[in-house]
Parts: C-alpha cells; structure tokens; sequence
C-alpha cells in the first residue's frame, strides 16, 4: 500500500498579502487582489525576510520563494531544527520563467555597457531552479532538490512529484511549491502577444464575458511528511495530498484539447490514486483561468470526470478571480487556499461571476463564500486542478482535517 | 589623467562591498574576506567594478591571492599606477 503523504505546513505571498490565512481569509470576504490588470504582492517587503547579500543574489520568484516556505516550515514546527535526517528531507520548487527580471536587466546592461559588464550572478539568479536551491540553502534541505517546469501546472507537479518521493521511500518529507514573478515588461509584453491577457483587467472565470487572465505573482509552499512519521513527532495535521494525477493533452501549444477528455483523464487519475469517488467531492478549486478557451475545457473535463450530475452538485470555485494567474505559483497557492478552505469549511465565491455563460452550467460559486457542506461524515475532500501552456494537466485531490 | 589614490580606492572598494551585504564598519584594511562573507562571487562583481572605474583587469588567479580587504586595494592601486 502506498504511504499516506500529510500536510503539516503551508506558506503563501500572495496579491491578498502575506500568509496563507491572509489569502484564503480575504478571497472569502470578496476582496481581489488585484490593481490595475495585474497582481502583484504589494504587501511583500523581502527585506523582512532576507539579508541584503541573499536579496542581492535571488531574483523576485526565488525571494517569495523563501518568504512563503519561511511560514511553511514554522507551521510546520521545523523552525528550530528539522525533525528528520536532512538527507532525508527533498526541495521541489516550481516555476513556469524563472528570474525574468533578472533576464531583462542584464540584457539591459549588456546592450548598453557590453558584454564584459553582465553580472556574475546574472545566470544564477535566472536559472528556473533557482527558487529550489534558495529555499534548500536556507533551510538546510539536504535531500533530492531541483526545480520543476510546466509553465501553468508546475506548482501542481511539484507536489505530486513530492508526494511520489515520500511514497517511493526516498524522502520522510519534501518542502515542495511554486514561485513566480513574471509582472514585467517583457513578461506583459509576451503575454499581450499571445492575446492570453484580459484586455478589460479583469479577472472573472466561467462568466459570459471573460476575456482573458491577469496575470499574478506569488508563491505557494507545502510541508509534506510521510504520515507515521508526522504522527510519530507529532505534528499537527493540516490536511492531507491523498491524491495526484498528471497527464498531457498532446495536441497544442497553447490551446487546451476542447473536449477536456485529458484533463478529465488526470482528474479520473488523482481520485482513483485517492480512493475517492465523485461522490465523495466536496468542493473543486478550479484551474478556472478566466479565458475563453480554458474555463470552457475545463467545464467539459468536470463534467466527463466526475459524471454530469456530481459536477453540477459540486461547488467550484477560482482563486484566480481573487489574485489573477500566478502561472507555476497558480498550483501550489491554489493548494494552499484548498487545504484552507477544508479547514475552515468555508469556500470562497468565484468573484466576478455575474453572467452565466449559457455553455457552463456548473456551480460557480457566485457572489459570497459559503459553508462546505460534507457529502460525508469524516474528512472533507476536494480536487484541485492546473492546467498549462504545453498541454500539461494536473489534479490533487486535497482531503483536510476531519470533522 | 591623475592617478589614482589609495584614498579614492579605498573608498569605492568598501562602498562596493559594502553594497554586497556586509555592514559597513566591519569593512577594514585588515578584515578578511572570509570575515565578511564575501565569496568568489562576490569577488568577480568588485572586478568588474575595479575595471569599470580604473580599467584594471583583474583575473580569477589575482582575486584567489586575496585574503584581505587590504590586499584588494593595494593590488588596485599598484595595478592602476
């Protein structure tokens, strides 16, 4: 039987602040996150968690990295000193760029000062592990570390692939999320490009009139523990990854396959990887991205998923009405923001959704948070999904506390 | 164009370092750069200040000779004069 992977820590810097409640608490009060067309961690000083010479050498997603996985591991309990063998603790940090502002000032540099002027720690700062090896060095993470890169699903990835560490016996417990700060010109101007941008500003999936995503930054870290071994020291349960499935739609670079038969597919993965069923669903936190093609797709996925019936009876919600799109963050916020929303029994509104499209006819969540209502009597269970540029789908089924 | 003092240099090295993490009164002729936490890295963004301000070329093998925040600039003004 494959080990039971426990959430004991969870961290975020996010458009709704700094800490993990602070976002789930605001989304359900029906604040957003985000300013003009684009959410950015105004409430991010990094200077309060790092010294000059460590901001110096991280680039923006590498220092939210740090941020959020500094309140992870004090959750957690693991500020004093790590609970197991370092070898034994892995690092999976997800990005879908990596240090683009970074890229861009020292591009800048080298075309007006030359070459010999770039920064030695221009490459160091960039490279898309970098978030990983941050956090590892801080933290003193001596076990399997590198980063992961599926442009939109990458924070999603970076915890199934630390929950299939613990369960392959090579790691007691994986630090694992993802981090992203991409609101650049560079970063605009290429999204802009793709026509992928909301060109309204706002953010409002599965609406009538969405129009494009806003793009976010952020970062989302999760401490995962082997489940004797967290009860053994005991920490506190937050929640637990029960589930992880992952496959790829094949058949465009950016477009989602319309039909959703492979992001139903990953679903269909991570509830059998679970043991769950669709009736056993109490909430689905949407990849929900507020494009046309995507909030679509993923509708169609639900639906093939779970069954017609249990999708329309299951409440789905956005994080990304409430904070814009933070690409290989997205995940692990949203994993974040689930295993709060379990915890707390309260699910957050898709904000923004006034006008039904007549073609999704799900239950969006619409106006105010409300009460999570268990199909059961034990633990409650959501899904969690991510999809990405590249044809990547991801889905986790979060189970929290129980009752 | 004048020459360079040992001054002038030592004010733009502590300023540079300074820049990179260290407090500032702990950065003295005698400290080291191990004291300081200022590692190979750290060294490659001082030459590129040094040959940006002096046009003095300093390689990886001169930076390994230095050991103190002294020895950096003396090299500097010896190289410059």
């Amino acid at each position: 039987m494959k080990a039971r992977v426990l959430i004991t820590g969870m961290g975020a810097i996010t458009p709704l602040g700094v800490g993990s409640r602070a976002l789930h608490e605001r989304w359900a009060q029906g604040v957003c996150g985000i300013v003009d067309g684009a959410g950015s961690c105004s409430e991010f000083d990094p200077a309060e968690f790092l010294s000059t010479k460590d901001i110096r050498r991280m680039d923006r997603f590498s220092q939210l990295a740090v941020a959020a996985a500094g309140e992870a591991l004090s959750q957690a309990g693991w500020n004093e000193r790590l609970p197991y063998d370092p070898w034994r603790v892995g690092c999976v940090i997800a990005t879908g760029i990596g240090g683009i502002e970074t890229v861009e000032n020292q591009h800048d540099v080298m075309r007006d000062r030359g070459s010999r002027s770039v920064s030695p720690l221009g490459i160091p700062q960039y490279m898309p592990n970098a978030g990983a090896a941050a956090v590892a060095m801080r933290y003193g993470l001596r076990g399997q570390m590198y980063g992961v890169v599926s442009a939109c699903s990458g924070g999603a990835h970076a915890l199934g692939v630390a929950a299939r560490m613990i369960q392959c016996g090579d790691a007691e417990a994986v630090v694992a999320g993802g981090a992203e700060a991409t609101l650049t010109p560079f970063g605009f101007a290429c999204f802009n490009a793709l026509q992928a941008l909301s060109p309204t500003g706002v953010s409002r999936p599965f609406d009538a009139r969405r129009d494009g995503f806003v793009m976010g930054e952020g970062a989302g870290v999760i401490v995962l523990e082997e489940a004797s071994a967290a009860k053994a020291r005991g920490a506190t349960i937050l929640g637990e990854l029960a589930g992880y499935g992952s496959t790829s739609d094949a058949y465009h670079l950016t477009a989602p396959q319309p039909s959703g038969e492979p992001a139903a597919k990953a679903i269909e993965l991570a509830l059998a990887d679970a043991g769950v069923t669709a009736g056993e669903v109490d909430y689905v936190n949407a990849h929900g991205t507020s494009t046309p093609l995507n909030d679509a797709a993923e509708t169609a996925a639900l639906k093939r998923a779970l069954g017609p019936e249990q999708a329309k009876r299951i409440p789905v919600s956005s994080t990304k009405s409430a904070i814009g799109h933070l690409l290989g963050a997205a995940g692990a916020v949203e994993a974040v923001a689930t295993v709060e929303t379990l915890a707390t029994r309260v699910i957050p509104p898709t904000l923004g959704y006034e006008i039904p499209d007549p073609e999704l006819d799900l239950d969006y969540v619409p106006g105010e948070a409300r009460p999570l209502l268990m199909s059961n009597g034990g633990a409650p269970v959501a899904v969690s999904n991510s999809f990405a540029f590249g044809g990547h789908n991801v889905s986790l089924v979060l189970r929290g506390p129980p009752a | 164009m004048p020459a360079v003092t040992t001054e002038q240099v030592e004010a733009r090295v502590v300023e540079a370092l300074a820049s990179f993490g260290p407090d500032e009164s702990l950065i003295t002729r005698d400290a080291t750069f191990e004291e300081l936490d200022i590692d190979s890295l750290d060294l490659v963004e001082l030459a590129q200040i040094v040959e940006d301000e002096y046009g003095v070329v300093l390689k990886g093998e001169d930076m390994k000779q230095l050991r103190t925040v002294g020895d950096a600039i003396d090299m500097i003004v010896e190289r410059a004069g």
